[in-house]
């Protein structure tokens, strides 16, 4: 057991700043310090309050997560870190944090990709990723159906959102709705009282020629903006908005197309194993909906629990455990923080 | 003691290191836009070159800013977190007074590039063995000094940027670690307090709280 690589990972693609510690496959601590509360009056997540908040919550969370885990650094045998995709300034804080640890300790970085380890973390509850697994990530900044040979090497992108993340969705049609921001829980609360059925709002890229050229690619864009002159007409009738109707048809409509596009690439690729990860992978109509329809088609779905789906260090350092249990070289000590890293480049 | 000093403030990333008496070792990478890849393996090749471990280090000092809020937090993260890795004594000063302390003596202007057409500056009255500052680090348009403070021999990029508006310029552009390191050094035998870490932003964050929603109805 004790064999097995101690890997701390540091994760500051937003504005979660986390630390997690693993021991292989085996999750010792997950700590994460959030800035959402200093973002909620903007609306959104502000670039620079969040690398502010990185910068400040860096040591107390790094300090934390070797507590609450009963570990030293000094034994550490590897340090992770998202090198990208994220925000450039807050990826930075962490980048620049991994390596001082590294310098400081002697020991090996591993720049990880973002996207890939939201696919890794699932080790940790699930146990080994079956290969080839296809996943479903879907956040306030990706959504993304991708096929994973090897998640430490091998990512292949098969769809993505063409214009808004299907987070960003759920943010901007709760600001319509007048819900606090983030708008995924709360969307989902209200949805809860509210009929799926009641409005038919638009499937993005499900038909026709659309479905021939974006067949696993996804848009968000259109139906936020016929949710918003949805309720728009309604008000200026003067009519009262059924809030929860709103949002349970509105919900529907993204996950219906979420699920049955994962699903087609599943069958597609012949895939048997879907994962879905991501901030929005914690909406119970989701899960429910890819449950419902992973077990129509044959196919083994995972979700990782909630906390481990939203951004976390745990699934870097999962994503590092891997890369060290498979003897991968490690990164330069000049690796870049890349905002826009594709997916296919797991390690940077 | 061994003082590793590092700052990310300027267009330079430079780290030294510095056992007191004098500057065992430093690196200096001039780009504006590589902090965050070419600090670290300045530091491994400081304490390479003098033969160290980062666990011998008794001290970090970091440069502060102002400066360019992205570079700056690089520098700034990555002492807290060398310092609390090592458990060397962590410190902080104001890099436009390493800046002053490789200038000239006299009253002199430090003034570095703000961005957005504004300099960042302080005066200083500098004698040999102290660097004084006679007004707190602020963020202006230059413009908008007083002339007579503008006249003074200026050191940082102020006068390459405009030179019409500096016309005394000393030809030390960025922060030099061994200057800075030099500094602490003399600041700490004389037991000034430098355990202040925080970031010197002096702007706020570009953010508008969010009030109206765009109309969908075209």
């Amino acid at each position: 057991m004790n064999d097995e690589p101690l890997v701390l990972g540091i994760e500051t693609s937003c504005d979660e700043t986390g630390i997690g510690i693993v021991r292989g496959s085996t999750l010792l601590v997950d700590a994460v310090a959030s800035s959402v509360d200093e973002h909620a009056r903007f609306g959104g997540v502000v670039p620079e309050v969040a690398s502010r908040a990185h910068l400040e919550a860096m040591v107390p969370t790094l300090e934390r997560a070797c507590r609450d885990a009963g570990v030293a650094l000094r034994d550490i045998d590897a340090v992770a870190v998202t090198a990208g995709p994220g925000l450039a300034g807050a990826l930075l804080v962490g980048v620049a944090a991994a390596k001082a640890l590294a310098v400081g300790l002697g020991k090996p970085i591993y720049g990880v990709n973002h996207l890939a380890a939201h696919v890794a973390v699932d080790v940790l509850e699930h146990g080994p990723l079956p290969e080839p697994t296809m996943a479903l990530l879907v956040s306030g900044g990706h959504s993304s159906l991708l096929l994973v040979p090897d998640v430490t090497g091998d990512v292949r992108p098969l769809g993505a959102t063409i214009d808004d993340a299907a987070g960003e969705a759920f943010d901007k049609v709760a600001r319509v709705l007048g819900l606090p921001f983030p708008g995924g829980p709360h969307i989902d609360r209200v949805a809860r009282e509210g009929d799926r059925v009641a409005i038919d709002f638009p499937r993005g890229l499900t038909t026709g020629r659309d479905l021939d050229r974006y067949r696993f690619d996804f848009s968000f864009s259109g139906l936020k903006t016929a949710v918003s002159r949805w309720v728009q007409v309604r008000q200026a009738a003067g009519e009262s908005v059924p809030v929860a109707d709103v949002a349970a048809s509105f919900q529907e409509a993204v996950v219906d197309v979420l699920t049955r596009k994962a699903v087609a690439a599943c069958r597609d690729q012949g895939v048997d194993d879907l994962l879905i990860g991501g901030g929005v992978a914690a909406n119970s109509r989701l899960r429910a909906l890819a449950q419902e329809r992973c077990d129509r088609a044959g196919i083994r779905l995972r979700v990782p629990r909630p906390g481990l789906c939203t951004d976390n260090g745990a699934m870097v350092a999962a994503l590092g455990a891997q890369f060290v249990a498979r003897g991968r070289t490690p990164s330069l000590l000049d690796l870049p923080a890349d905002s826009s890293m594709p997916v296919t480049s797991v390690q940077a | 003691m061994l003082l590793l000093a590092l700052d990310t403030s300027t267009s330079a990333i430079t780290v030294a290191l510095h056992d007191g008496d004098r500057v065992l070792a430093q690196a200096t990478t001039l780009d504006a836009r590589a902090h965050g890849e070419r600090l670290a393996p300045g530091i491994q090749q400081v304490l390479a070159q003098a033969g160290a471990t980062p666990t011998e280090l008794t001290h970090v000092v970091c440069g502060l800013g102002p400066g360019p809020f992205t570079g700056l937090r690089v520098g700034i993260v990555t002492a807290r977190v060398l310092a609390f890795t090592t458990g060397a004594a962590l410190h902080g000063m104001c890099s436009l007074d390493a800046l002053a302390a490789d200038g000239p003596t006299g009253e002199i202007l430090v003034a570095t590039d703000a961005r957005r057409k504004e300099v960042y500056w302080a005066r200083y009255a500098v004698s040999p063995g102290s660097v004084r500052a006679l007004t707190p680090a602020a963020v202006d348009r230059p413009a908008d000094l007083p002339e007579q403070v503008r006249a003074l021999p200026t050191l940082g990029r102020g006068p390459l940027l405009y030179p019409e508006l500096f016309p005394a310029p000393v030809g030390i552009l960025d922060v030099s670690a061994a200057a800075l390191a030099g500094l602490a050094v003399r600041r700490l035998a004389a037991g000034a307090p430098l355990s202040d870490h925080e970031p010197l932003y002096l702007r706020r964050p570009d953010a508008a709280p969010h009030i109206v929603t765009k109309s969908a109805l075209g």
